[in-house]
């Protein structure tokens, strides 16, 4: 699996906040990031598997995976720009 | 002897002094237990009036009163600065060199604005979350003749999600009843993938975001303003000019909290769901904007937190467990919504239960003038 291969550099647990916690937790770590980040978010919040990839795509980013893990999701993301 | 302390005088730390007393009155006139409420500046602020300073001729010095005047005469009242929380002693510890001792703290120190995180953004946006910057707004809304109005948020959380919202509504109906409506685009710009956080109140403003014709921009992150350019531009990478700009400014938790290591630079304290104590501390609490629970940054959030607060610190006191409705706190806050026209609606919502906001109507935007004008007489004081 790419996902499993992938070098993290960043993991951003957003597990227990609800939206739009996750995604803003990723945009704080976009802003931080270098170009070249592979950033893994973990939400436990149903919602985050759809606003982010949408938002990963407006932004320019792009998304590696998503693997549904116990309880949450990990969303990686690389930042493109 | 219990010395509880509550650090600011807001909402929620009022109305947590004001419980507390009569909770504890017998504990305090034996001399056994002491509340004392420390306030920077001794003053009440109510703070959602300012919205008003620029969209409905309220008045900045009716929006403030001295805190004495609020509290029971057996909260204790020291005006002072607090810089440090010193757990280690238990104590707090003053800017004008003074400490105090507690057994109970209470952190009721809300969140702060922090335009300067964005560079320009003093001289070329405008916002109501401070009396000047409302009546600065005013006047750029009065002196406007059409053009490119763009609504938006320049960081989140912030106080009171609807505002921005309400704004937009509002300055649409100003701008349709002076005539200025058909020059002028109006522009709302949404740092997430729908109008608002929770979606059932999404559904209900997007149509009428819609129907006003005020543009929705999603994914909207403010990142940069070029003034040169008159134009603001988003972390994903689009540009929105503008001939008036008007954007919630970034906002931040109390600098003492972070100072003092209890928050991360967020200033955000991390806060149990439902006992509203501070990362797993079992005598410190926090409660309204200053905490980092998935609920609105709004005074009705504290108003409602504060029983729980009171109670669970009584409990304590008295050697007890908490008991009855307000042993623990289910997310409740209630709130009005504006949407423009003399017409408004009620959000009410709890962590398991999100909003069915009715149809707007002129009922509940009349409910939120009479409780803005109410307001001295009745929450601060523990009366609704």
């Amino acid at each position: 699996m790419q996902t499993q291969t992938t070098p993290i550099t960043r993991t951003v647990d957003a597990r227990g906040s609800y939206c739009p916690g996750p995604l803003m937790e990723l945009i704080r770590s976009i802003r931080e990031g270098q170009v070249g980040d592979v950033i893994a978010v973990w939400s436990s919040d149903a919602g985050s598997k759809l606003d982010i990839p949408k938002w990963i795509e407006k932004a320019g980013h792009r998304l590696i995976g998503i693997e549904t893990r116990e309880g949450y999701d990990e969303i990686l993301v690389e930042k493109l720009r | 002897m219990q010395r509880v302390v509550i650090l600011g005088g807001g909402v929620g730390g009022t109305l947590v002094a004001n419980l507390l007393v009569r909770k504890l009155r017998r504990q305090i006139d034996r001399h056994e237990a002491t509340v004392t409420l420390v306030d920077e500046k001794g003053q009440h602020v109510y703070q959602p009036g300012f919205m008003y300073i620029a969209m409905g001729g309220e008045k900045a010095e009716r929006l403030s009163r001295p805190e004495r005047s609020l509290l029971d005469d057996r909260v204790i009242l020291d005006v002072a600065r607090a810089v440090k929380i010193d757990e280690a002693s238990s104590r707090v510890d003053l800017e004008d060199g003074r400490h105090l001792e507690y057994d109970q703290l209470v952190i009721a120190t809300g969140s702060r604005i922090v335009p300067e995180e964005i560079e320009h953004f003093d001289t070329e946006a405008h916002h109501f979350y401070s009396p000047t910057a409302a009546l600065r707004l005013r006047e750029a809304l009065d002196a406007f003749t059409g053009g490119k109005v763009v609504i938006g948020i320049a960081g989140m959380p912030y106080k009171c999600p609807p505002a921005p919202l309400e704004v937009a509504f509002l300055v649409e109906s100003e701008l349709r009843e002076r005539g200025l409506r058909e020059k002028s685009e109006m522009h709302y710009c949404s740092p997430i993938g729908r109008a608002f956080t929770i979606e059932s109140v999404s559904e209900m403003a997007t149509p009428i975001l819609e129907e006003k014709g005020i543009e929705l921009h999603t994914f909207f992150n403010v990142e940069t303003i070029d003034p040169a350019r008159k134009v603001v531009q988003s972390l994903e990478g689009e540009e929105m000019p503008y001939d008036l700009l008007i954007l919630v400014p970034p906002h931040r938790g109390a600098e003492v909290v972070i100072d003092s290591g209890l928050a991360p630079a967020s200033g955000w304290l991390p806060t149990d769901h439902h006992t509203l104590q501070v990362g797993g501390r079992a005598n410190v609490y926090a409660l309204g904007d200053a905490t980092d629970l998935p609920l609105s940054k709004a005074g009705s959030t504290a108003h409602f937190e504060a029983p729980i607060v009171a109670e669970r610190i009584t409990a304590a006191v008295q050697g007890r467990e908490p008991e009855g409705k307000h042993a623990s706190y289910t997310g409740k806050v209630m709130c009005f919504f504006e949407v423009g026209d003399g017409k408004g609606t009620l959000l009410q919502f709890d962590y398991n239960n999100p909003p069915k906001p009715p149809k707007p109507n002129r009922f509940w935007h009349l409910g939120k003038i009479v409780f803005n004008k109410t307001y001295w007489h009745t929450v601060p004081k523990g009366r609704v």
